[in-house]
């Protein structure tokens, strides 16, 4: 197998090396053995809802096979209905997690969960103004309370009332759209669940509405990727810049390596804190270096933006982690675990220990991480790392692959960075270098790794192209971790790889700031998607603008996760072209397609840009962001005309 | 993409549909069945639904089940016909979904250069130049071009062949961009985006309620009236979405070919949905398969000329030079001249031109225009002089206003940089007329004076007795004094039923065609819309009715109408087409009628706009009590002789009054009606019966005192 056509990280394709030398497999040697894909599955004409399935339609109207199922569904509906569920996988996800977060928050204010504390009140303050929560002559633990009442009553909507922290991460005429189309969420658990009834057999078949169905069910992705920020934000502090570094090369083989893997901070947070009390119990068990943490997909990012812990990997090089010998714990919480974590480490000394009650994998072990108890839950977690270095035997390979990186790009961070080049008016720096061209555009990196493309390539080319082009980019997520990994997140990648006028305004900024900045912003993980929504919302508010108006566009070059396909799907209603690199199983309905790459931009202004070649998907971005700002400036010039 | 044309039009009715509903029931539950839908002056209701479906749509309850009686068309055999019938069905959704943006909003694109939805009012000023040929026809532009450029050589090229212009998505900011003349006046319409293209299907549909006569519901008449009548094509940019798609069918449904320039197209339909990459070519093929003939006139000057520009204003600052409007002195003149005096085709100008004076300068001028032919009558002076107005706006960047020694005439920056020079109106003028009245003009010459002296004050003298003349004659000229009238079946293109019968006391009701009119379009064209009725039979001479005029109503519509009394409101009145100036009703309370123009939008004594009231006329159908006029009839004493004359008048807006202060003051002397001017109530009064008729009682108004009405 050449790793070449899988991989350009050269980390990876080190310890691809290794991989097939011991006949280990990983994703990349799966994928192989499952092509080729059943091409109904790929097109998403495959049913399998009812009992009487599976039934798979012809996609194409040339009077062969079927074109309908045994109930008689249509491509259309069988794509759309398949679409919903996945949305309404993705929503469950971030959701759920920020659930978790706001039942925290509701325990720490009634006492209930004594090893957490509200770090950031000024954030709380703000919150609960926007959610139209009093705080004037108030205890923080009442404001707390109610923040987190207000968070968890988002869940369940009472009949008829909207979701309230929609309305604070968006602009007004967005949100008056978004009514009109009646697809603002009552309740997020109770979206999902009626993504589930609608699309069972025998229910909805139309397929718009069951797209706007799906779209309603995004939006409940997006309430709870703002809120899962929002309150982290509030537990754990909100972002500041911060530099560490990225890539298996961060793996230290003299200390006691625990890499915490999946989404949810709440845990990692108190490995942190148990490692740190906890150090010298390592270097006794022989560990030089004593504790390196590190992370892999969005827990990494979540301690990354907030304690600088170094990033090991992302999605696909998660099991080339282990493959390096030198993990001696992997703690993993919720979601983009590969079950084959468990197989891997079997022939290593590494303990991958599940916590969340939800989230499990057959033969690895279970340590209950429980918000009451939660630093004793970490102290164990760290103990059975510190146990299983001991037990380190193999030979130990670490790639010797890592870049520097700088992120905790929150919006406040950016606007503290703005308010130093203008205190009074700190937006009016964005939208002046906008005006000038001297940044052309917004880009929104986000999502995952994918088999399908060849490991951070399109990421990384796409990304290249656009800031030579002048667009500012932001990211997320595995994305932001592939770029970061490949030093794009380094103050000399402006020199390097920037167009003229995008250093000139980061070159502005950093002057001003006294900090050299980055070439492309990490803003967190994949819940803080939401940060990129409120600094567009930021922007919008600021010139009077809609989202669906704004140079700004959002890409997830190598999407994978149902997450993905939400976070896509709420872009688009949000008012963001959104590019996908890899082909998402809707090509079985010419609707359904029309529908997200074409139509949805006459009425969100948002839609998909499909493209799996990342060179002809950075002019397609680009173009985009030109079209918006001709439209801009032709809606000005007709303007004139009008009143003149 | 590759695009199967049926089955996308299908699919984009699904979702245009869906979409719809969507929309509908959100207003539903937030606002409740009985909120009220209604597009802003208008007497057609929601016209696409109205037209094809007959439901006068008030309350937004009404529409779940005119959209549930569509639906049904839905269908899974992807033909051509099912293709159009699913367009139909996007095009009632488009319809939906745009009315929805009205409700509590008068007019939601303010802050747009958009015009939305286009009131009766437009479409009955525009219907005079649709009927007769100033218009030859309607595009509609869709979608977004390959480049701003060819767009806007394509809608320059659409401007100078003067045919409407429809714009819909971002062609629109693709003609701003290229600085390209936008709006109303210059025929060039931005409908908007999306489901806003249906602001020319209700457009349609309401030219078959309002000059067709077609009744509301009658499916079948009024898609004939559509197809036949209305000479447009529709010009597709761009790769085209299903919801598109399907609105294309929609056009084609309607009788309008689609010509596209995407070539992902699967498989054409002949005659109906065509593929076709040169811009020039696609303007040329849509004229072709509407059957649109286009007379070109090379005129030698480097402005466009057409229609598209007849609006056009040029505002102080963007104004290079400009004549006469009481700052210079300036004249116009139309005079036969024997053919040794006139050398054909010459254009000479006296005086200083453009290079000589300062930006933003002033010139007098005198257009002096020598006509000979065998067959032009000295009648027709005054006739041809008063195209001179309308043949130099239709210059790109030239202005006119006014006639005689009261015009004013200006040239833009723009068409100076251009090149343009004074010369160029000559020019202009010699090209359009000897065009259009080839018949009697044979010979022509202009001259343009810009420097006082003698050979200006000779000629102005001479314009002068001109005038005189004229005016004299036109005393001379009523009803008594002339042997024939005329018929005019111009709207027949467009109101297949109406004959206006044209005499000198009665102008036709758009008000565009006086008696000496209809006579000279008679010597132009013998066997064109206007033929004389010799005045044979008298019936009833108070009422203005004779055997002639009746034989002739009879025949030419269709022997619908019998009987005319062309002096009567009440009694076999003359039928009305639907681009009348004002509309006169009775108001039975007050013992007499009231008269409301076109340009008033707001209420009326009869609880009606004037785009309420319109639509109960029209249509060529005789309705006593309410009918159409052209202004200048209310100055004349023929004016509803037989209800009792200009005394019946008891309310007119303020703005109409005024314009015909003297021609009403005038007359009510000759009546012995004191101080009747300030008799009439007007919208400053009231608009509410009760309020008009304790002012008339207060004023004594003399309506009060005739015979009843009724």
């Amino acid at each position: 197998m050449s790793f070449e056509d899988r991989v350009i990280d050269p980390a990876s394709e080190e310890m691809l090396q290794i991989a097939e030398e011991k006949g280990h497999e990983s994703c990349f040697s799966r994928y192989e053995d499952m092509t080729p894909q059943c091409g109904f599955g790929a097109a998403g004409v495959c049913c399998t809802i009812c009992l009487q399935g599976p039934c798979r339609v012809n996609p194409s109207d040339n009077g062969k096979g079927n074109q309908e199922a045994i109930c008689g569904a249509r491509d259309y509906t069988i794509v759309a209905r398949n679409l919903v569920r996945t949305i309404a996988g993705g929503a469950a996800n971030h959701s759920g997690h920020a659930r978790h977060v706001a039942e925290v928050l509701r325990e720490v204010a009634s006492g209930k969960a004594e090893d957490y504390e509200i770090k950031d009140e000024a954030k709380l303050k703000n919150m609960a103004t926007a959610l139209g929560i009093e705080i004037e002559g108030r205890e923080t633990n009442e404001i707390v309370k109610e923040v987190a009442e207000e968070a968890i009553s988002n869940f369940i909507g009472y009949h008829g009332e909207e979701v309230s922290w929609l309305k604070t991460a968006i602009p007004e005429s967005r949100y008056n759209l978004l009514n009109d189309c009646d697809v603002i969420p009552q309740g997020i658990n109770d979206v999902i669940a009626d993504s589930m009834h609608r699309t069972a057999m025998g229910v909805d078949s139309d397929p718009l509405n069951l797209i706007f169905g799906g779209l309603e069910t995004a939006l409940s992705d997006f309430t709870g990727c703002a809120m899962g920020t929002d309150l982290s934000d509030i537990l754990f502090g909100t972002p500041e810049l911060v530099e560490s570094e990225a890539n298996l090369g961060v793996l230290e083989e003299d200390a006691v390596n625990l890499v915490v893997h999946g989404h949810d901070p709440l845990l990692s947070e108190k490995v942190v804190e148990a490692a740190k009390r906890l150090e010298d119990e390592a270097k006794a068990a022989g560990a030089e270096k004593g504790i390196k943490i590190s992370g892999i997909c969005c827990t990494g990012n979540e301690l990354l933006m907030r304690q600088g812990v170094s990033l090991a990997a992302n999605y696909t090089s998660q099991e080339l982690a282990i493959m390096t010998g030198a993990v001696d714990a992997m703690v993993v919480d919720v979601q983009c675990l590969m079950p084959s974590l468990q197989e891997i480490s079997r022939c290593y000394h590494t303990e991958i220990i599940t916590t969340m009650e939800i989230s499990k994998i057959t033969g690895a072990k279970h340590i209950q991480f429980n918000d009451a108890t939660a630093g004793a839950d970490a102290d164990t977690i760290v103990k059975t790392a510190i146990e299983a270095f001991k037990k380190r035997n193999a030979e130990v390979n670490i790639p010797d692959y890592k870049s520097k990186l700088m992120a905790g790009f929150s919006v406040e961070q950016i606007v503290a960075v703005l308010e130093k080049v203008n205190a009074d008016d700190p937006l009016s720096v964005v939208t002046d270098a906008l005006a000038s061209g001297d940044i052309r555009g917004i880009a929104l990196f986000a999502g995952c790794n994918n088999v399908k493309t060849k490991q951070d390539q399109n990421h990384l080319k796409i990304a290249k192209e656009l800031v030579k082009n002048d667009v500012l980019c932001v990211a997320t997520g595995c994305a932001a971790n592939s770029l970061g990994k490949h030093g794009l997140m380094i103050p000399e990648a402006v020199e390097e790889y920037a167009g003229e006028g995008l250093k000139k305004f980061i070159g502005q900024l950093s002057d001003a700031a006294g900090v050299e900045l980055p070439l492309v912003w990490h803003m967190g993980s994949c819940v803080d998607n939401s940060r990129a929504v409120k600094l567009a919302t930021a922007l919008a508010d600021y010139t009077g603008l809609d989202l669906g108006e704004l140079p700004v566009v959002a890409t997830a070059p190598e999407a994978m996760h149902e997450k993905a396909v939400s976070i896509g799907s709420w872009a688009v209603t949000l008012g963001l072209p959104t590019h996908v690199g890899v082909v998402p199983p809707v090509t079985g309905s010419t609707l359904v397609t029309d529908v997200a790459t074409n139509i949805a931009e006459d009425v969100f202004g948002g839609h998909f840009i499909v493209e799996t070649d990342p060179e002809a998907a950075a002019e397609k971005l680009i173009d985009k962001i030109d079209q918006r700002n001709w439209m801009l400036e032709m809606k000005a010039k007709a303007k004139e005309k009008v009143e003149g | 993409m590759t695009i199967k044309l049926c089955k996308a039009a299908i699919e984009g009715a699904m979702v245009a549909t869906s979409f719809a509903e969507t929309r509908l029931n959100k207003v539903l539950i937030e606002c409740g069945p009985d909120t009220e839908v209604a597009y802003p002056d208008t007497g057609y209701e929601l016209p696409l639904i109205s037209g094809l479906e007959g439901t006068k749509v008030e309350k937004a309850g009404d529409l779940t089940r005119i959209l549930n009686k569509f639906k049904s068309n839905l269908t899974h055999e992807y033909d051509f016909e099912n293709a159009k019938k699913a367009g139909e069905l996007t095009a009632i959704a488009a319809e939906i979904i745009e009315a929805l943006k009205y409700i509590g909003d008068e007019d939601p694109y303010e802050d747009e250069i958009y015009t939305g939805f286009i009131e009766d009012g437009v479409l009955r000023e525009l219907g005079v130049s649709l009927v007769d040929g100033t218009i030859p026809g309607i595009a509609l532009i869709i979608g977004k071009g390959r480049s701003s450029k060819e767009v806007a050589d394509m809608v320059t090229d659409l401007q100078g062949k003067g045919i409407l212009t429809m714009l819909c998505d971002e062609v629109i900011e693709q003609l701003i961009e290229e600085d390209v003349k936008v709006g109303l006046d210059y025929l060039t319409v931005p409908l908007g985006h999306f489901t806003q293209v249906i602001h020319i299907v209700n457009f349609a549909v309401r030219a078959a309620l309002a000059f067709g006569g077609e009744e509301r519901g009658d499916y079948e008449k009024i898609l004939s009236y559509i197809r036949e009548k209305i000479n447009a094509f529709v010009i597709a940019l761009g790769e085209p979405d299903e919801v598109r798609v399907s609105a294309h069918l929609a056009a084609n449904h309607l009788g309008l070919p689609v010509i596209t320039d995407y070539e992902g197209i699967e498989e054409e339909i002949d005659e109906w949905y065509i593929v076709e990459q040169d811009y020039e070519e696609m303007i040329q093929l849509g004229l072709e398969l509407k059957g649109i003939h286009i007379e070109i006139v090379d005129i030698p000057v480097p402005i466009t000329v057409g229609a598209a520009f007849e609006g056009e204003q040029i505002r102080r600052d963007d104004m290079y030079v400009e004549f006469g409007g009481q700052r210079t002195p300036a004249f116009e003149l139309v005079k036969t001249v024997d053919k040794d005096e006139v050398e054909d085709g010459k254009v000479e100008l006296i005086g200083p031109d453009l290079d000589e004076v300062e930006p933003g300068g002033q010139l007098p001028l005198g257009i002096m225009v020598d006509v000979y032919g065998r067959d032009m009558q000295e009648d027709f002076e005054g006739v041809i002089e008063r195209r001179v107005h309308y043949f130099c706006n239709y210059g790109e960047g030239l202005w006119h206003m006014g006639q005689r020694d009261i015009n004013w005439v200006r040239i833009s920056k723009e068409a100076q940089e251009k090149g343009f020079t004074i010369k160029g109106i000559g020019e202009i003028l010699y090209a359009k007329f000897k065009s259009e009245y080839p018949s009697i003009i044979d010979r022509m010459q202009v001259t343009l004076i810009t420097e006082e002296g003698e050979v200006y004050d000779e000629s102005y003298q001479e314009a002068k007795d001109r005038y005189k003349k004229r005016d004299d004659r036109m005393k001379e000229l009523s009803d008594e004094s002339v042997d024939e009238f005329y018929d005019c079946l111009l709207c027949q293109s467009f109101a297949p039923d109406h004959v206006c019968i044209i005499t000198p006391d009665r102008v036709g009701l758009c008000g565009a065609i006086s008696w000496l009119d209809a006579k000279a379009a008679y010597e132009i064209d013998p066997t064109g819309a206007n033929q004389p009725i010799e005045l044979d039979g008298v019936i009833d001479e108070h009422k203005g009715q004779w055997e002639a005029v009746n034989e002739r109503q009879g025949k030419e519509s269709g022997g619908k109408i019998e009987e005319v009394n062309i002096y009567s409101l009440m009694e076999a009145p003359m039928t009305s087409c639907g681009c009348f100036e004002a509309i006169m009703a009775m108001v039975p309370e007050a013992n007499g009628i009231m008269i409301v123009n076109r340009e008033h939008g707001g209420e009326t004594p009869v609880g009606m706009t004037f785009s309420t009231l319109a639509g109960t006329v029209g249509g060529g159908n005789q309705t006593p009590g309410f009918m159409g006029i052209g202004k200048t009839y209310i100055g004349s004493d023929k004016f509803i002789r037989a209800d009792g004359g200009l005394g019946r008048v008891i309310w007119m807006p303020k703005e109409l009054k005024e314009e015909l202060e003297d021609d009403i003051k005038k007359r009510a002397e000759e009546l012995g009606l004191d101080n009747f001017y300030d008799k009439i109530a007007d919208e400053t009064v009231g608009t509410d019966s009760e309020e008009i008729l304790t002012f008339l009682q207060e004023k004594g108004h003399p309506a009060l005192e005739m015979d009843p009405l009724l």
